[in-house]
């Protein structure tokens, strides 16, 4: 039988040791249904997934936010619409719990009110792609409301028309000192131009893992979560619905039991409705291309990655990056 | 039954149970070190711990408490903690 000692040698098992024991429990809030931005492609708006009624008085979230924390979330993921149209709401959260905000940028968080609250601030290409798919150059915005800010960073969704033109990108967020973690466009409105052909994930692939060797200090990611975003596969296994891990915890009735992030739940901004994942609804969980639920995928499946040396690194360096992106660990 | 005996054959049955569980294979509860680090040696998770747990609490009518987890490091320290639970009980 194997061990982690018998995988890994010293260095890697201290590396191993310090993600271990983390136990995130987390969960997902939609914390308003209000955008400064309408995206093409955007998932919230697209699956109606915004048509609740949004709870207003801040005294039930902040009551709602106890409960969570009761419950055993340990780290809260803000998204929405645009979580910093309503201030009194990421202060409540973050006055209880670590909490993450997933930004458009647009809207400065004041640093004085939330110093260490990470924040993801959401990028779908270069300056071309995001006046075609959201109406406007946003990084022209969100660079100067966040330079060299130590606990912000870009989410990059690469769209099929980025291939072979990342590296321009990645070098405009080095230059304004932050950080950059990639994923993929889902495309959840067909937008006409966005589909990922045959091939063209392959040398997305290649591209991501030169750009990794090439920009180690700027981009949070690891060649074996390039991967697995880009094929779909983990150790022979094809990624959707029986294998994803970030599905609502009471609304999870698969059989067998899936591993899966334990507790979590994403919830609407009604504070009532949940939703079944991490995502949209009408997406073709066969199509999911979701940065989060492959990360999640490969964490909750750790046992199944002691099978060699090289399994077990690639499993590290994937919780290393999850754990990065949360500020978990130093950068 | 003697003290030492009633230990012998809990640490003894937990590992069973976790062979079981998590279908652990070249292991035998005999060859079972119960110090043996599960997170950080057997590389257990949070998961594999619920599910432990949910077998423990049958077999033992004992009620584990998820704040607990992190105490329950190795099979010997399960063992200890399923003792408290049973002398609270009596
Ligand atoms: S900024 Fe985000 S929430 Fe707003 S429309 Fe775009 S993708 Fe949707
Ligand atoms: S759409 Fe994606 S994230 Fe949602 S359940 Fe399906 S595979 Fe999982």
């Amino acid at each position: 039988m194997n061990t982690i000692s018998s995988l890994l040698n010293e260095d890697w098992h201290e590396r191993y040791r310090r993600i271990a024991n983390l136990n995130i429990r987390s969960s997902i809030y939609d914390l308003t249904n209000r955008c400064n931005l309408r995206c093409k492609g955007c998932f919230f708006f697209s699956s109606g997934e915004h048509i609740v009624t949004e709870e207003m008085d801040i005294e039930k979230w902040e009551h709602f936010i106890d409960k969570e924390k009761a419950r055993g979330v340990n780290l809260a993921i803000l998204i929405g619409g645009e979580p910093t149209l309503c201030m009194d709401r990421l202060e409540a959260f973050y006055k209880r719990l670590p909490t993450y905000c997933a930004t458009n940028g647009l809207i400065k968080l004041s640093r004085d009110k939330f110093p260490d609250m990470m924040v993801g601030i959401s990028l779908w290409g270069g300056g071309e792609d995001e006046k075609v798919l959201r109406g406007k150059d946003t990084f022209a915005v969100s660079s100067k409301n966040y330079e060299g800010d130590p606990y912000a960073y870009y989410l990059y969704t690469v769209t099929p028309r980025q291939v072979g033109k990342i590296e321009p990108v990645i070098k405009r967020i080095a230059d304004v000192g932050l950080k950059v973690h990639l994923q993929l466009l889902s495309n959840d409105e067909s937008v006409d131009g966005f589909y990922w052909r045959q091939g063209e994930l392959d040398d997305l692939r290649l591209e991501m893992d030169e750009m990794l060797d090439h920009y180690p200090q700027t981009i949070i990611s690891s060649k074996y979560y390039h991967e697995v975003i880009t094929t779909g596969m983990m150790l022979g296994r094809r990624f959707g619905w029986q294998e994803c891990p970030s599905v609502t915890e009471s609304l999870d009735t698969r059989k067998p039991p899936v591993r899966r992030l334990i507790h979590f739940y994403r919830w609407a901004a009604d504070l009532k409705t949940i939703h079944r994942c991490c995502t949209s609804a009408t997406r073709d969980c066969s199509t999911c291309k979701d940065g989060a639920a492959h990360m999640s995928w490969i964490m909750v499946n750790k046992r199944e990655h002691m099978n060699t040396t090289r399994d077990m690194q690639n499993w590290t360096e994937v919780y290393e990056m999850f754990a990065k992106l949360y500020r978990l660990i130093p950068w | 039954m003697p003290e030492r005996i009633a230990t012998e054959g809990i640490i003894r049955h937990v590992a069973e149970i976790i062979i079981g569980e998590l279908k652990l294979e070249d292991i035998t509860p005999d060859t079972f070190n119960p110090d043996m680090d599960l997170v950080d040696e057997l590389g257990i998770d949070s998961m594999d711990l619920a599910t432990i747990a949910l077998v423990l609490q049958d077999e033992y009518k004992i009620v584990i408490d998820e704040d607990d987890y992190p105490k329950l490091k190795t099979v010997r320290f399960i063992c200890e903690y399923i003792e408290e639970k049973l002398t609270a009980k009596h």
